[in-house]
């Protein structure tokens, strides 16, 4: 059985429950697992019941990487570090957002964490807010697409290169959709020393509109479309690029997510698609996709 | 007797303790006047004096969050702030008293702002009344650095596992140069047992910390909580006279007094003005006057009881508040020494003084001016509770 216990309280489809799961299934037991608040956080832990088979501790919202940082210094000074891999699973809200400058001062000091966001890009623990993962024109419950909006005007925020310039000896990209890429760059970000992170996409099916059971199809389409480049960073240098052969337009993506169905029906909305398929077009020539 | 006495900076004298307290993670951020204390501290470890991981994070807020971490990771912890440093904390303050981790951490009392002010009053650890944390407040040097092991022995007991801010006012104690014993190594490590936690992080075995309680179990983690405070006001004695009976110092335990058992007029107060009481009380006892001294050391767990049981004569209590609750025009210790009084045989008139804030100073003369004030009572003039050294030109 799973680390991560059945029973939880996740959505059917839930692409958290498929991250903590792979995550635990790529390290085994000797780990501990430091979670901010979010639906991760929630859905495992609804007292007295847990679905943690490792060590886990939530603290708040904005402080996970600190947490972390504490759990490895005690590890240090009580002499018990040895091999025990201490990670970080937090959301795209607690990680680009709200506890940005406590992973920035964790991966300043150095410790010997990894760092994984479960990017499911908005805050759909309380309800599908915007968040700044939250990608070009996805409508959001605070950046609705209406009348005289297509959505969230705002681009998504580049956090593994934020991450990288902190000198961080190993960062990743991976999707919940690609299993034994996502366990094999999460291992490998905790065997290496140093502060490591790997960023998850997660599409979540309650946030993003789409059935429960086409969460690996949905995130399959994101990395096929070149919307998310899957790669591996060390050392500030990117080393491995997960290329695509027969790349598919934008569309193909959006069209099956309820958060970008105005795209589709508004006046003007298949012109501004254009400029999500230019974020793609961008990834493939920056990232060499092809 | 071979205790020696030195002459250092209060801040030393509190990281001399917080040394041989022996703590595994230290984890701070610099803030006026708390930055002597993490200097020296800093020195110890860069000298090879202390064993432990020192963690410069980027904010308070990641200091106290590093700490719920290695707590939770069975160490002995320490931070050390002040001011807008603890008001950053606030959040994560209710975190680790919840989670019930025994984290310790000196505050070195000063104003918040605005306007920008560096200098003490005692309004930043009182506005952290309600966020589960142990409060004890430092008369001079000697008890600042004597709290330090007396408090991780306090928060560590396993009937009380709460966090707890020793209070020392800044400036006037951490930047003064006191007489004072350094606490030994050897006498410490008698009275403070090592850490030794039976819930912590380990992956041989797994438990899970900081779960989601719902409406069906949220409040007995509350009540949980309080009845460790009550504990904690028996064992805040205890330690006090254990302390006492180990190294020969004694600051009382909850309370203490000072020509206090016959006096009528009775001043109650908190931190490092307690001296400058004293020295008042004793120019005034020589006048003839019935004037006395209830020093709260502990305002959280508040000593109602110890309160009420040490008042035999007062006929009038002056409250002295380093702190205002705006829009209550009242100080923190006035409205909870009202509080307990109310309900009790012995309600007497209670009238509460605001001063010494942002560091302004509380002369001997200003002492005076509040007990000829108080006395006003017996003419039946009420003063319900007033600032006491305002600025008439600016006012």
């Amino acid at each position: 059985m799973s680390l991560l216990k059945p029973g939880h309280r996740g959505c059917a489809g839930c692409c958290d429950a498929l991250a903590g799961k792979f995550v635990l299934d790529a390290l085994g037991e000797d780990c501990i697992v430091v979670s901010p608040t979010g639906c991760l956080e929630v859905f495992t832990t609804p007292y007295p019941e847990s679905a943690w088979g490792v060590p886990w501790i939530h603290s708040l919202f904005e402080n996970a990487a600190a947490v972390a940082s504490g759990v490895e210094a005690a590890f240090k000074a009580l002499g018990k570090k040895n091999n025990t891999k201490i990670i970080a699973i937090g959301g795209d809200g607690a990680t680009l957002d709200i506890g940005l400058q406590a992973i920035s001062g964790a991966f300043e000091r150095g410790h010997d964490i990894t760092y994984i966001c479960v990017d499911n890009e908005a805050y759909m623990n309380t309800g599908v807010q915007r968040s700044g993962a939250t990608p070009l024109y996805a409508s959001t419950t605070t950046s609705p697409a209406g009348k005289v909006s297509f959505g969230n005007p705002l681009h998504k925020k580049n956090m593994p290169a934020i991450i990288a310039a902190h000198g961080s000896p190993y960062v990743a990209t991976a999707s919940v959709s690609y299993a034994p890429d996502m366990m094999k760059k999460v291992k490998k970000a905790a065997e290496i020393k140093g502060p490591t992170y790997v960023h998850v996409h997660a599409p979540c099916c309650t946030g993003w509109k789409f059935d429960g059971s086409k969460t690996i199809e949905v995130g399959k389409l994101a990395v096929e479309t070149a919307l998310w480049p899957m790669y591996e960073m060390e050392n500030g240098v990117v080393t491995n690029v997960r290329k695509l052969k027969n790349r598919k337009p934008v569309e193909e993506y959006l069209k099956i997510q309820g958060r970008f169905k105005h795209l589709f029906a508004m006046e003007g909305g298949t012109g501004e698609i254009k400029k999500i398929q230019a974020i793609a077009d961008w990834n493939v020539k920056h990232f060499g996709l092809e | 007797m071979r205790q020696r006495m030195v002459v250092v900076e209060g801040s030393y004298a509190v990281a001399y303790a917080v040394k041989v307290c022996r703590p595994n993670v230290i984890s701070a951020y610099p803030i006026t006047p708390q930055t002597h204390i993490v200097e020296d501290l800093s020195q110890f470890v860069a000298d090879g004096e202390m064993n432990c991981e020192y963690m410069n994070v980027e904010s308070e807020f990641s200091a106290i969050s590093a700490l719920i971490g290695a707590s939770a990771s069975g160490a002995r912890t320490y931070s050390s702030t002040t001011s807008q440093g603890l008001a950053l904390m606030h959040e994560a303050l209710f975190n680790a008293a919840g989670m019930r981790l025994p984290i310790v951490m000196t505050v070195v009392n000063r104003a918040l702002s605005a306007p920008i002010n560096i200098w003490n009053d005692q309004q930043d650890s009182i506005s952290q009344r309600d966020t589960g944390w142990i409060q004890l407040y430092a008369e001079d040097v000697q008890e600042s650095a004597d709290m330090v092991p007396q408090i991780y022995k306090l928060s560590e007991d396993e009937d009380v596992l709460l966090p707890s801010m020793s209070c020392m006012d800044g400036f006037i104690l951490s930047h003064v140069y006191e007489p004072v014993i350094l606490l030994e190594q050897d006498l410490t490590d008698e009275f403070l047992p090592s850490y030794d936690p039976e819930f912590i992080l380990d992956p041989k075995n797994p438990m899970s910390f900081g779960a989601f309680a719902d409406p069906s179990t949220y409040t007995e983690f509350r009540y949980k909580q309080e009845k460790a405070m009550e504990t904690a006001l028996i064992k805040i004695e205890e330690i006090a006279n254990e302390f006492s009976d180990r190294f020969g110092r004694y600051y009382g335990g909850l309370i203490d007094s000072y020509a206090l058992d016959d006096a009528e007029i009775v001043i109650m107060a908190m931190g490092s003005v307690i001296g400058t009481i004293k020295d008042t009380i004793d120019i005034l006892r020589s006048e003839g006057e019935s004037v006395g001294l209830l020093k709260i050391r502990s305002f959280r767990p508040f000593p109602a009881d110890a309160i009420r049981k040490a008042l035999n004569k007062a006929k009038v209590i002056i409250t002295i508040d380093k702190n205002i609750s705006l829009g209550k025009n009242e100080g923190a210790l006035c409205t909870e020494v009202k509080a307990c009084l109310y309900n009790s045989d012995n309600r007497v008139p209670v009238i509460g003084f605001m001063m010494g804030h942002g560091g302004r100073d509380i002369p001997v003369n200003m002492i005076i001016k509040i007990i000829n004030k108080a006395k006003l009572v017996e003419k039946g003039i009420f003063i319900e509770s007033e600032f006491a050294d305002l600025r008439e030109d600016l006012a």
